[in-house]
This record gives structure tokens, sequence and C-alpha cells, in this order.
């Protein structure tokens, strides 16, 4: 079967002065339909980077990123632009909601440039905002609400395009705890659902509430497996790099 | 996403700074504003003037001789007449129109910017009621082909020398002329501004008595042509007769009012162009106004673009959107332009009104003309300078624009 996201040998080299940093050092991962993936790592393991990757906010300096079974590594800005808003569906830290547009007009966002009619638009925009229980709060601005409210919002505008794979930075990184775990629920009724889900976090709490683990290291996948091995946590590394 | 839609944005985010946006489009609503004033003062003048000329009468045809119109070869009256006479089915009069030097007196005033002119009967035109200068007699009579023929010292005088010589009352007193007395047979009416030096400081006295008294002959000759269709070929004859003359085409100008008109109409759509220019220029300021706004709002909005970018806007999406708002301002800026511009042109008509009497007929009209290309040169302002902010927009990195803080 074709894997749903397929990264082969990819390395991502930034120059530096004169030293290359590698953010990325030939990894190679698969993702299948309905899955949800957690990964994980440290800042600067490259997990920023790879989501950029996943995300086709940026591409690979060598290697293959296949979405979908096509290559996208090599894409223009349009057709990347095209993959962003067709297959892709992101829910980031700080929420990203445009302020001085309200809820619906926000959710509407991506079907505005997928190029729905307005009707469409209102209608599919109405029932993501159903889904994450906000429909009431459709014509409220974004700072009328709350941080969970607004993640919320940023989830049904992720939903609203229905994308093969739905992206979250951190989701929960500007949340309380509480609002976190919800938010958390909610990622896992969606792929309860049938959603491919891939989770980018640096907290492992966050991270074993995925199915699949993939940590990342100085650019290199040092783990990748189910997330209730003991090993997908505890890193003899990390420890030692905490006690530092 | 259409134009209606990156239209209503546009509107959202104008409206969001209503006071940035208005300091925005100042430069270009002042820059249309004052191409809509030019226009429209240009346009009232043009239309005003070519009044003026009607009414003097459009078969006019002037004829100037230059240079020195004593020597062997000058222009004999009698000829002019003669050539009158050749040809009734072009010209129906002549005149000279001979300004003389003569000193005016009336007891012990003198009136040193006195205009004195030497002209004959036909000068003033009983059909019309008018001189062919348009101005009209307010008292008695007009010199008559008996007080030419006969160098009768009679003369017609301007309301000028009524008011401030015979203080009102002209009619059948006596000024003199180097010393010969002329008796006043009729009064202009009023035709400038009744001062000195003005139009309406002015003497008329028969051309022969004028040639007489100051011992040259008359340098000016106003032919009447039998109608306005006739006058390019009465021109074409009295040049004829010049040139025989003369045996040289620089001694002589031949103009038809026509002509006259034509020349006033080109200097004045001259005059118009630059100075619509210059207020040109205020809409280039406008525009490098708008384009300054432009790249402050998007480094502004630099995160905004990349939540866009990262929900599948593509460069072209984002450009198109920067570019409606540059326009959407400049064009929003021509509008108010357009209503400043036409509000002080009906000011500037009232005010002229008042300043130069209500017989007066000076309109500043806006064109539509004025009104559409303003508008559609702010609309391209907008859009040609938006172009580099909106450009820079939809280059950013969807990475970096998302990261910005």
């Amino acid at each position: 079967m074709e894997h749903l996201i397929e990264f082969r040998d990819i390395y991502k080299i930034y120059h530096m002065g004169d030293s290359d940093v590698h953010a990325l050092d030939g990894v190679s991962l698969t993702v299948d339909q309905g899955e949800f993936v957690a990964i994980v790592g440290q800042s600067g393991s490259g997990k920023s980077t790879a989501m950029n990757i996943i995300g086709c906010l940026d591409v690979p300096t060598s290697g293959s990123y296949y979405l979908g079974g096509v290559d996208v590594s090599t894409m223009d800005d349009d057709q990347q632009a095209e993959i962003r808003n067709k297959m892709l569906g992101f829910i980031f830290q700080q929420y990203n909601l445009i302020a001085k547009l309200n809820v619906q007009e926000n959710v509407e966002l991506p079907l505005l440039y997928a190029g729905l009619s307005g009707e469409e638009r209102r209608t599919r925009a109405v029932a993501a905002l159903e889904r994450v229980g906000l429909a009431d709060k459709r014509k409220n601005l974004p700072s009328q609400l709350s941080g969970g409210q607004q993640q919320r919002v940023s989830i049904a505008r992720a939903l609203a395009g229905d994308p093969s794979v739905i992206l979250a930075d951190e989701p929960t990184g500007a949340l309380d705890s509480r609002t976190g775990r919800e938010v958390l629920a909610f990622l896992q009724q969606l792929n309860a659902e049938g959603n491919t889900v891939i989770l980018i976090t640096h907290d492992n709490s966050i991270a074993v509430k995925a199915k699949r683990i993939v940590r990342l290291q100085d650019g290199r996948v040092i783990y990748d497996g189910p997330a209730d091995d003991p090993r997908a946590v505890v890193q003899p590394e990390e420890q030692e790099e905490a006690a530092v | 996403m259409n134009f209606t839609q990156s239209f209503r944005l546009a509107l959202k985010s104008l409206s969001t700074s209503k006071m940035r946006s208005l300091l925005t489009m100042l430069g270009i609503i002042i820059g249309v504003a004052a191409v809509i004033i030019i226009t429209s003062l240009g346009h009232g003048m043009q239309v005003y003037m070519n009044e003026e000329f009607e009414s003097l009468g459009s078969n006019q045809v002037d004829a100037m001789i230059v240079g020195d119109n004593d020597s062997s070869r000058h222009v004999d009256i009698e000829d002019m007449f003669a050539l009158v006479d050749r040809y009734p089915q072009y010209l129906s009069g002549v005149t000279p129109e001979h300004r003389a030097s003569l000193i005016v007196r009336h007891g012990a005033d003198e009136f040193t910017r006195t205009t004195v002119k030497g002209v004959g009967e036909t000068y003033y035109s009983v059909e019309r009621g008018t001189t062919m200068n348009g101005e009209k007699l307010a008292k008695g009579r007009f010199l008559s082909y008996v007080d030419a023929q006969r160098q009768q010292s009679v003369c017609v005088v301007g309301a000028y020398l009524e008011r401030e010589a015979f203080g009102g009352n002209a009619l059948g007193k006596t000024l003199t002329l180097s010393g010969v007395p002329f008796t006043v047979v009729g009064v202009m009416d009023e035709y400038a501004d009744v001062t000195e030096g003005s139009g309406d400081d002015v003497v008329y006295i028969p051309y022969t008595l004028a040639a007489r008294l100051s011992g040259t002959s008359s340098s000016e000759y106003l032919f009447a042509a039998t109608s306005r269709e006739t006058a390019p070929a009465a021109k074409g004859l009295v040049e004829r007769e010049l040139f025989k003359i003369f045996q040289d085409s620089d001694r002589y100008v031949v103009l038809t009012a026509a002509e006259m008109m034509d020349a006033m109409n080109t200097m004045l759509d001259l005059l118009m162009t630059i100075l619509t220019l210059i207020a040109a220029l205020s809409l280039l300021v406008g525009g490098i106004g708008i384009m300054n706004i432009m790249l402050v709002s998007v480094t502004e909005r630099t995160r905004e673009i990349g939540i866009r970018k990262s929900l599948g806007a593509k460069p072209k999406n984002i450009r198109w959107q920067f570019v409606i708002e540059a326009g959407t301002t400049s064009a929003i800026g021509g509008v108010l332009g357009i209503g400043f511009g036409i509000l002080a042109a009906n000011l500037l008509t009232w005010v002229l009104s008042m300043a130069l009497g209500s017989e007066n007929s000076f309109r500043a009209v806006p064109t539509l003309s004025g009104i559409l290309v303003a508008f559609g040169v702010s609309v391209a302002i907008g859009v040609l300078f938006g172009y580099l902010p909106a450009n820079k927009a939809a280059k950013l990195n969807p990475i970096d624009a998302l990261r910005y803080e």
C-alpha cells in the first residue's frame, strides 16, 4: 500500500556563516493513512524543520518527500500552496487566527483560497465550527474568545478544508493544562474518526497521547515505534542533557 | 479568491484604521482636486472666451501692417475700399483702426493714457449694436460715413472719459486732441472696468482726421467678411492685395477671427496642459505616499501573510490582495478629490461672479473627461505604486512570515 507520507533520506542543511548546520541529517520515515504520530524532540532536534517540510512550508536540501504518492519536494511556490490548501490542515501553538476577521471568516479562509463559492464556504465553515462546538460564536472576533476557544477555531479551520493530514505544532503550548487536555482529547477523537494526525511537541507527556512516537535528536531519528514502549519516552542522552 | 472578495477585504482593512487611510489618501485627494479645479477653470475660460469671440462676429478679418508704414510702399485706405467694392460676395466692409498718438485734453485736465482710435463707420455695426471689438453704444450715435468724408471734428468717448472728464454728461461737450477741438456725439457703454488706461479709456474719431493730425497712416485694417464661411477666402483676397503693395509677405499679418480664436485656444490648451501636469505631480507624490504606507502595512501584516500562505494562498493571491488594497485607497482618494474639486470649482464660479458682476457669464465647469481621467489616473497610480509592496508581500517566505513577531 502506498504511504500517505514518505520521507526518503531527507537532508536539510542551513549555512550559518562558515559552518553548515544539519537540521535534518538523512531522515527516512513513513506515515500511513489513519495514524496518530507524535514527532518529539528537544529544541534544535530538527522537529520544526521536519514539520515545515511535511507542511510544504519548506523544501529539503536533498532527498524526496512524497505526499499522497506525489513528490512535493521539487514543487514550485504555487503548487506547494495548492498542496497546503487541499491536503494539509495546520494547528499552531499561537492559534494564528487573523484578528480583524471574525471566527467564521477565519474558518472560511482555506476554502476561499480553494475557490469555493460563498454559499459552500458558509455551509462548510459552520459545519466545522459545530464539530468544535463554537457555531454560536461564529460572528465573534478571535479576541473575544478564550485561548482554548481560539485553538478550537483554529482546529475548525484546519478541518474545514477536509485535509488528508492534520499537522499540529505544539497545539497545547499556550494553553493551561485542562484546556490542553481537551484539545488533545479532540485530536484523539479526530484520529478515531479516521483522520491522520501528526503532532509536533517537545513534551513527552503530550507525545504519549499519540499512538506512535518518532523521536528526533540532532536531525536524526533515534526512536520510531509505539507510544506505549518505555524506550519512546526515556532516553539516556536526554537524561544526561537534563542533568547538565 | 476573486475581485469582489479582495475588494471587500481591502475596504475592511482600510476601515480598521480610518485616520491612517485618510492621511494616505491625502496626496491623491489634493492632486485630483487640483486637476479638477484646473481643468474646470480652463474649460470655463475657453467657453467664456469663445462666447466673447462669437459676440464680436466671427466673420472679422484683421490685417496688421508690420514695420514702417511710411516708406515708398504703404497701404492707401482707398485701395482697401476698392478691394471691398471688387469682391462684394466676400467682403462687406473695411475700416482702419488707426491708433493715433494725440494729446487728449479737457479744460485743464490732460489724459495721457487715453487711446485715440481713428475708425470708419464700418467699425460699428448697427444690426449687431456693437463695435468690432464688442463695445456697445450707451448714448448718442457712432461716427458716420459723412464724418469721415468731411473730416468732421466729432468723437465718441468711452465710459471712463464720460465719467472722469464730463461727470457723466459728455454729449455735446468738447475736448481737444492735440489742440483741435472735437465735439462728443456718442458715449460708449462700460466695456472694461472703467479705469484709466483700460478699454473704457478711449476716444473714437474719424480715421481721416486721425491720419491728418498724426501724420501717419493706419497700421491695422479690420475687414468684415460677408459670412463666417467666406472669411478664409476674404483673408486670401486681403493677403493678395497686401502682397501686391509690399511684395514681401513679412510686412503684414492677416488673421480671421476664427484663426485668432484657434490661436487663443491653442495657447490656453498649452497653459492648461502645463498646469495640469504640475497638479499631476502632486498625484505622483500621493502615489509615493501610498507606496510608503503599503510597505509599512506589509511589514505589520507579515504574520497575517504567513497565516494566509500556510492556508494555501498563492503568491498571486497575496499580491492581488495588496494591489487591490492600494488601488482601492487611491480610488477612494480620487472620488473624494473629485468631490472637493467640483465643490471648489463651483465656489470659484461664485466668487468670480461676485467679483466680476453678475452679467459676467464665466463658469468653471468640471468636464466629464477631466473627471474620468483624474479618476483613472488615481486608480492607476495606486495600482502602480501598490505593486512594489504587494510583490514584496507575495514573495515572503511562509515560514519566516509565520514566525515573525
